[in-house]
């Protein structure tokens, strides 16, 4: 028997609208903290958040601005889809942040010191997130350590083990690595003309095309390949992937190394595009392999969504910056953005809550259409 | 008039698109056995459900000693001395089985938890009562048969006074079950009312005083045991006649599948070996059955098979080659199919779609997977599609219905569509009727037997009495891991066959 299913019923679209109501409530819940904080300048702030580079008058600056918009969204990008295909096979990888610092580490040690070119430091990078994945991964398979634990761990030894490498890479008149522009041109990412584009933004580099391309790789992975269904199959029982004889040690260690390199390579990609220099005596773990996880749950844990997710948190993260800092003091803008990030989270929350109300209205239909159907039985009765 | 215990009188409850009670009556008398006779499906559980106010009625009271009551959840019914033996355990996985059996009631002196008193009480009533648990095991880590003692204990230690046992005899032997009836029967002259929900209607007939049947959530009748037979029972119940013998051809067994020399498994539980030293051969055309009580080496002996579980020693012959140290996916690949005991934990991947599931043992092969690794997903349909339609497998949106979202029975059907569809040349079932209704019993025996009539050979793994005795074609007996007989159906006794599981008897 086959029923006809609401729209409200559609997986997809549920994820689509729900988080948009979670995107709705982040900026009404930040709207809110603005209002206490400080009144008078709470529309204007955020305003200024959601415009980001609306704010610019002129087209070109605008155009030049989304650029840079992009620029940041694409290791985001990749954080989340570390994120989400760890998820999707029961894993949930925390040590994104470290993996993506390895990533950086490599990139700029082989880019500033060994003077490599830019896509032998990509592959070195690469290859560092995937080993520190696979650590944890065959801490899982063979010894049952929980992911979560090793990889809180695994961030920070390679948040100094980067600070270290890159100390002979920094820049003395700073704390930060040489920008790449004035060391290391051999290692900067190919633009392919796409700077022009953007009006000569030269931070618009292949890093944005490559993020959209490898998120619809791992959504077909996940979702038309026989190695993605023996993924999510180890991911939601173990026990049945062992039995069915799949070699589920080894999808754990591949989906971390997967996972790793991802996160990886969005680190590499992004210091190689020479947008941001790395703080060798930074003492926190960056927070882009964080808001990977808000990223990928916004999305929906689709690979396609959290490309769109990934913009959004970015578009709102650099936005945060344009707050009038006259009314707030300089934490706002991260503030700001960090609600609307946290209320991004609710997307299962919200998802759940409307299957319930369904499931309930639909209860009430049944009950209305069956009392009906009894009073015409008894009228028919009395006839 | 009649003194009753509790009375249930004209209860409706309705679920989406469904009744499951429809105008229901059930009136235990104060001392008596009653029997709720059903299959699944029939609306039994939830009308306990109802009973322990886990759900609200539309219609119809609830009645104790004569008085109208109101039982807005399980607390309520505890008050009124209602305690019950769940078909699914409520166990606290992680707790020692004392703990479980306090729980809710521990004994406490300002907060501070009295175990040992406790421990005490609780081994009294083990010993009276024959229901043997190790009270300092923890729940996940003893077999399904220790945790239902640990169920009927809890029940037994708040001194209930209206007891509900859910099919509580599945996993005992004969001796056992026939102790659990004398329980009952004491239980009962003590004044206590014991409502019986079975099945089985041999069991019934022998300790109930009488029995309420439902039918597809209607209430067929309430008959006195006395003046009924098994016969009438069993057609009040499905509303037809049954066949209770599987109808089926004499064995010809003919050459060697599986060969199994000296096998011993290692058990995760103590230090003992739960397999020690099986040895035994399984023929092309006949149906080699493994009786025994459950936690007697039975699961641990069809892991070392199937490969979930290494060998410590012995060697495993499969159509003439050794496969002691074989992959599972080579065993699987060379013709072994595995209905394993445990349907939600191996048997399925429940956040996949039917579809997905019924190709877990397949999806590799070039019919599902195309050269470059991409999964051929029309193919797929189309097989589950052939699967469900041959095998009836009813589910709300056909292939693409999450596994989750089945019931219990479907859910076996898909496996055993799956692992039969293989056309395996040695299939491995354990457990395979459990939980299920005759008519699906009836059918799942049917396609057992007519894939030894194609020539292969089948292990069956059963608790069920009844399924060992109709279904096999010899009967192996497991006792704590050692094959201690083998018995010819045709010649046997459920008693004899009973004093082998219980450890009483062993040939030599």
């Amino acid at each position: 028997m086959k029923e006809k299913r609401s729209l409200l019923r559609n997986s997809g679209f549920q994820t689509f609208s729900t988080s948009i109501l979670c995107i709705l409530l982040g900026m009404f819940v930040g709207y809110l903290a603005l209002l206490i904080i400080e009144p008078s300048g709470a529309w204007g702030a955020i305003v200024a958040v959601i415009k980001n580079f609306f704010k610019y008058p002129t087209g070109a600056a605008r155009l030049k601005y989304f650029g840079s918009t992009l620029a940041k969204t694409a290791p985001l990008i990749f954080c989340s889809l570390s994120i989400l295909f760890a998820y999707k096979v029961g894993l949930f990888n925390i040590g994104a942040a470290g993996q993506y610092c390895l990533g950086v580490a490599l990139a700029l040690y082989l880019a500033i010191v060994l003077q490599l070119p830019w896509w032998v430091c990509l592959l070195a990078g690469i290859a560092a997130g995937a080993i520190s994945g696979a650590i944890c991964g065959l801490l899982k398979a063979y010894f049952n350590v929980n992911v979560v634990i090793s990889g809180i761990m695994l961030n920070w030894i390679s948040l100094y083990g980067t600070n270290l490498l890159l100390k002979p890479a920094m820049d003395p008149s700073g704390k930060d690595t040489f920008r790449l522009v004035n060391k290391a041109k051999q290692a900067l990412l190919p633009t392919l003309g796409m700077d022009k584009l953007f009006n000569n933004n030269q931070y618009v580099t292949i890093a944005i095309p490559l993020a959209i391309i490898v998120a619809i790789v791992i959504w077909i992975i996940l979702d038309k390949t026989k190695l993605g269904y023996e993924l999510k199959a180890t991911g939601n029982n173990l026990h049945a992937a062992k039995y069915c004889g799949m070699k589920e040690n080894r999808n754990i260690i591949l989906t971390m190394v997967i996972a790793g390199g991802l996160a990886a390579m969005g680190g590499a990609l992004y210091y190689l595009s020479d947008f941001e220099q790395w703080n060798v005596n930074s003492s926190a773990v960056p927070g882009m392999g964080f808001n990977g996880i808000a990223a990928a749950f916004l999305g929906g844990l689709s690979p396609i969504g959290s490309i769109f997710s990934s913009y959004f948190i970015t578009h709102i993260t650099i936005g945060g910056g344009n707050v009038d800092l006259s009314h707030y003091c300089a934490q706002i803008a991260d503030f700001i953005s960090a609600v609307i990030i946290y209320l991004c989270g609710f997307v299962l929350f919200f998802k759940t809550i409307m299957n319930k109300w369904l499931n309930k209205s639909e209860e009430k239909k049944i009950a209305r259409a069956r009392a009906a159907a009894e009073d015409t039985n008894k009228e028919g009765g009395n006839a | 008039m009649e003194k009753y215990a509790i009375e249930m009188l004209n209860i409706t409850k309705r679920f989406p698109g469904i009744i499951a009670n429809d105008n229901i009556t059930l009136q235990l008398k104060k001392g008596e056995i009653h029997a709720l006779l059903g299959e699944n499906g029939a609306g039994k559980s939830t009308l306990m459900s109802v009973l322990f106010g886990l759900y609200q009625p539309e219609e119809g009271v609830i009645k104790k000693d004569g008085e109208v009551v109101k039982i807005n959840d399980p607390n309520d019914a505890n008050r009124l001395g209602i305690g019950m033996v769940h078909q699914h355990f409520k166990l606290v996985e992680c707790f020692s089985v004392l703990d479980n059996i306090i729980l809710g009631v521990e004994p406490n002196t300002a907060g501070f938890l009295q175990k040992s008193e406790a421990k005490k009480k609780v081994l009294e009533l083990s010993e009276k009562y024959g229901l043997q648990v190790d009270p300092d095991a923890i729940i996940e880590d003893i077999t399904v048969g220790m945790q239902q003692r640990t169920e009927i204990l809890k029940m037994l230690y708040r001194e209930n006074e209206i007891l509900i046992f859910d099919e509580p005899t599945a996993v005992l032997t004969p001796q056992e079950i026939e102790e659990l009836m004398q329980i009952m029967k004491g239980l009962a002259k003590e004044g206590k009312s014991i409502l019986f929900i079975s099945h089985k209607l041999n069991e019934i007939m022998e300790v109930a005083d009488r029995c309420s049947v439902l039918r597809k959530g209607k209430y067929i009748g309430t008959v006195e045991i006395a003046s009924t037979t098994k016969e009438e029972l069993s057609r009040m119940m499905v509303g037809r006649d049954v066949e209770f013998v599987v109808a089926k051809d004499p064995a010809k067994p003919t050459d060697v599948v599986l060969d199994i020399e000296g096998m011993t498994v290692a058990s995760k539980m103590h230090h003992n070996n739960a397999v020690k030293g099986v040895s035994l051969k399984v023929r092309r055309g006949e149906i080699v059955c493994i009786a025994g009580i459950d936690g007697n080496g039975q699961t641990e002996f069809v892991y070392g098979i199937t490969g979930l579980e290494p060998l410590k020693a012995g060697k495993i012959e499969f159509l003439g080659k050794d496969i002691t140290k074989a992959p599972i996916r080579k065993r699987n690949v060379m013709g072994m199919s595995h209905i394993p005991e445990d349907r939600h934990k191996h048997g399925l991947v429940l956040d996949y779609t039917l579809e997905n599931n019924l190709v877990l043992q397949r999806y590799f092969e070039p019919e599902f997977t195309n050269k470059a690794g991409f999964l051929k997903k029309g193919n797929i349909r189309k097989y589950a599609e052939k699967l469900i339609d041959q095998y009836d497998v009813r589910s709300g949106q056909g292939p693409i219905t999450p596994a989750r979202a089945m019931s219990g029975g479907n859910q076996q059907k898909a496996i055993v569509a799956r692992e039969i569809d293989k056309s395996p040349e040695l299939l491995i079932a354990v457990q395979p009727t459990r939980g299920l209704d005759v008519g699906a019993i009836e059918y799942i025996h049917k396609q057992i037997v007519k894939h030894r009539d194609a020539g292969n050979a089948v292990l069956l793994v059963s608790l069920e009495l009844e399924e060992v005795m109709s279904l096999s074609d010899r009967i192996l007996v497991m006792y704590e891991g050692e094959i201690v007989g083998e018995l010819d159906p045709k010649t046997t006794t459920v008693e004899e066959l009973g004093l082998y599981m219980a450890g009483a008897k062993r040939q030599s």
